[in-house]
């Protein structure tokens, strides 16, 4: 198991929190999703094997959410 | 779709820029150019939120972007021009001005963050060079000069530097470091020169930690906030069926749109959590480590503070505050006897009088041949030096050993046990020579925290301690407290703990977070007290004072209440906002552009209150760093 946190740009709306956590948990091979809102971060477990770390980043891009740094560890 | 968003605030100027010419022009009379401006803007301002609600849309995601998006093309249908434009404008402008107070109010956490460090200098292959952080792994050795951040968690292998440990800490009064001591990632080497030897590296040194636990804390919610929460889901959709059914029923789509825009909760959902991001924001800058929105909801609550004595209430570093002595032997002379004796003694106190013989220079070789002796448990220790036979401890060892006690000595002990001192008996060769006298300080700031708390509203006050009676006893009076229990074990302060709650109380423990796990762990509210925070204390305490301050507990419980306060002023805010609003449309006397200003301006109003919280109290805890210090053989 992978883990990820991709930094975002300041969000503002609570509600962005669902649209992108429901979405990638919903993308195969990722295990759990969590939004921090008020850092503005993703954190993410993931299978490496089935998905890359930079599916899942183009993937928050296209929700609309710039990703400022990543780190995978 | 990103240069979109890369533009939103060049297009949100643009159209504020052709609202104005549209306004203007309708004054002088020209209806078509007016007309032309506010289509140009409704159109400009509409793409940013029709993309985002055409995303959230592909994600099946209901977003308020979509209800606004909805109500413009209602507006426009309806060719009410003004309105969709100022609409359009004043959410755009709204989102950018709530993107800039909240990011004020995450800033305490940001600020935290950015003082990380980004490179350290090691040695490697006998040379100095620097390299990110990043590839420093334990074990390296690790320079820091002048002006420098320590990288690592680690020990201080050679040099000496005062150090700024305000990321730790919250204080910014260096503190000297010399070989031996302990230095934290994230400090800042003010002046001096030191070589370290790094243990603890990336995410595991304290400040990570720190991080880490401060980033989840401002995620976690109160129970107000999953009360809010649940009514905004609700709130949202009911509020989307009633403009359907009114536009079935009146046929008013002015109506039925203007619901659509005040649908969006804003500053019920937002209003809460500023207050917590803000408050617990403020604590960590502070250095008090609060773990979440619901522990200050209970800390604000609490009237029962129950304190364990040594290392919470006192310095918990037993200092010797006098040596008397009954022969012809000089006090140095007998203390530095009894220190090499105790060179056996892994007890504390017989540590403390190694290092007051140290710290005097008398010479106590540490390294040469094992002292001949034997550690009696629970009374002291007997050991033979140059010859002479010593007997080093309580009296119990003095009767034991058939050491008879002057009525003088006797005396005097119990004289100095009733300062709040611990009396060690030093005998050589059976005759009982001196009496030195250990005590460990109440610290500087604890009356005036005390005074603090009580005035802020906590009750009552309770001491409970491991140590002798008459020790205790003397604490308690000092400080003012309500009562105090001497001579327990962590179970019986765990059960005290247990019962108070029964009685009725919320109460919070605070202890040194170690040997008052049981206690803290049961209390409604555990405070630990660490010295750069240990590993231990930051596990199973609910709220960490990191700079070891009894002045940060006051700050905490203080800063607790005017969170909750805050977040009580924001609740009642939002929820007016909306019955307004509702009460406004029904009766007909707010339209779209008015509604949508009114969200807004709740929305801002609750942040900036917010705002208020990052500032809190800063005044009060500067004047604790203006307490003066007391020697220890003052007292």
């Amino acid at each position: 198991m992978t883990k990820a946190v991709f930094q975002l740009e300041p969000l503002t709306c609570p509600s962005c929190i669902k649209k992108i956590e429901t979405t990638l948990n919903k993308t195969t091979g990722v295990e759990s999703t969590r939004v921090l809102f008020n850092t503005s971060k993703v954190k993410i477990e993931f299978d490496e094997v089935q998905v890359k770390a930079s599916k899942i980043e183009e993937t928050i891009k296209k929700l609309g959410y710039p990703v400022l740094s990543s780190k995978v560890s | 779709m990103e240069t979109i968003n890369k533009h939103k605030n060049h297009i949100t100027a643009i159209s504020f820029g052709l609202l104005l010419i549209g306004f203007l022009a309708s004054i002088m009379g020209s209806g078509e150019i007016s007309d032309l401006a506010l289509i140009i803007a409704t159109i400009l301002a509409s793409i940013p939120i029709f993309v985002k609600a055409y995303q959230a849309l592909r994600m099946k995601a209901f977003s308020i972007d979509l209800l606004v998006s909805i109500a413009v093309l209602g507006a426009v249908y309806l060719q009410d021009y003004t309105e969709s434009s100022v609409v359009t404008f004043l959410f755009l402008f709204g989102d950018y001005l709530e993107a800039r107070t909240l990011e004020k109010t995450r800033s305490s956490l940001k600020e935290l963050v950015d003082m990380a460090p980004q490179e350290a200098t090691v040695i490697r292959g006998g040379e100095a060079v620097i390299i990110p952080v990043e590839a420093v792994v334990a074990g390296d050795q690790v320079i820091v000069r002048s002006g420098g951040k320590v990288p690592v968690d680690g020990r201080i292998l050679s040099g000496q530097a005062a150090l700024n440990e305000a990321a730790i800490t919250g204080e910014s009064i260096p503190a000297t470091k010399r070989a031996d001591d302990r230095v934290f990632s994230s400090t800042m080497v003010d002046n001096g020169y030191i070589e370290i030897i790094a243990e603890k590296v990336g995410n595991d040194t304290t400040f990570a930690k720190i991080i880490e636990l401060v980033e989840e804390a401002q995620e976690s919610k109160t129970k107000t906030e999953k009360f809010l929460d649940k009514f905004s889901s609700i709130y949202t959709p009911a509020i989307v069926i009633l403009s359907i059914l009114v536009y079935v029923i009146t046929r008013d789509l002015r109506l039925a749109i203007t619901f659509l825009v005040i649908a969006c909760p804003g500053a019920l959902v937002i209003g809460a959590p500023v207050s917590s991001v803000a408050g617990i924001g403020n604590g960590a800058k502070n250095g008090v480590l609060v773990k979440g929105g619901e522990i200050i909801d209970t800390f604000s609550k609490v009237d029962m503070i129950i304190f364990d004595k040594t290392g919470t209430l006192t310095k918990g570093k037993p200092e010797v505050t006098a040596i008397k002595t009954f022969t012809k032997r000089s006090e140095n002379e007998l203390l530095g006897l009894v220190a090499r004796a105790e060179t056996i003694s892994e007890h504390h106190l017989g540590q403390t009088i190694v290092k007051e013989a140290l710290a005097r220079r008398l010479h106590v070789p540490l390294n040469s041949a094992p002292v001949m002796g034997e550690v009696v448990k629970g009374s002291g220790i007997l050991a033979t030096i140059n010859g002479h036979t010593l007997a080093v401890g309580n009296r119990r060892l003095m009767d034991s050993n058939h050491i008879p006690l002057s009525q003088e000595a006797a005396e005097y002990a119990e004289g100095q046990e009733k300062a709040g001192n611990t009396a060690i008996f030093a005998a050589v060769d059976g005759e009982l020579e001196g009496i030195i006298s250990i005590a460990d300080q109440i610290r500087e700031d604890a009356h005036a925290a005390l005074k603090a708390m009580r005035n802020s509203g906590i009750k009552k006050m309770i001491m409970l301690t491991g140590d002798n009676r008459h020790t205790a006893e003397l604490v308690a009076r000092k400080l003012g407290l309500d009562d105090y229990f001497a001579e327990l074990t962590p179970e019986d302060k765990a059960n005290y703990v247990k019962k108070q709650k029964e009685a009725g109380h919320v109460v919070a423990m605070a202890g040194d977070g170690i040997n008052d796990a049981p206690a803290i762990a049961v209390a409604d509210i555990g405070l630990a007290m660490g010295e750069g925070g240990t590993d231990v204390a930051m596990e199973t305490a609910d709220i960490v004072l990191m700079a070891d301050k009894l002045m940060q507990m006051s700050h905490a419980y203080s800063l607790s209440k005017a969170t909750m306060r805050n977040m009580k002023q924001n609740t009642t805010l939002a929820v007016l906002t909306v019955v307004v609003l509702l009460i406004g449309v029904l009766i007909g006397s707010v339209h779209l552009a008015a509604g949508m200003f009114i969200h807004e301006a709740s929305v801002l109003l609750v942040i900036l209150n917010a705002m208020r919280l990052i500032r809190f109290n800063n005044r009060r805890t500067k004047e604790s760093r203006k307490v003066p210090v007391i020697h220890p053989y003052e007292i």
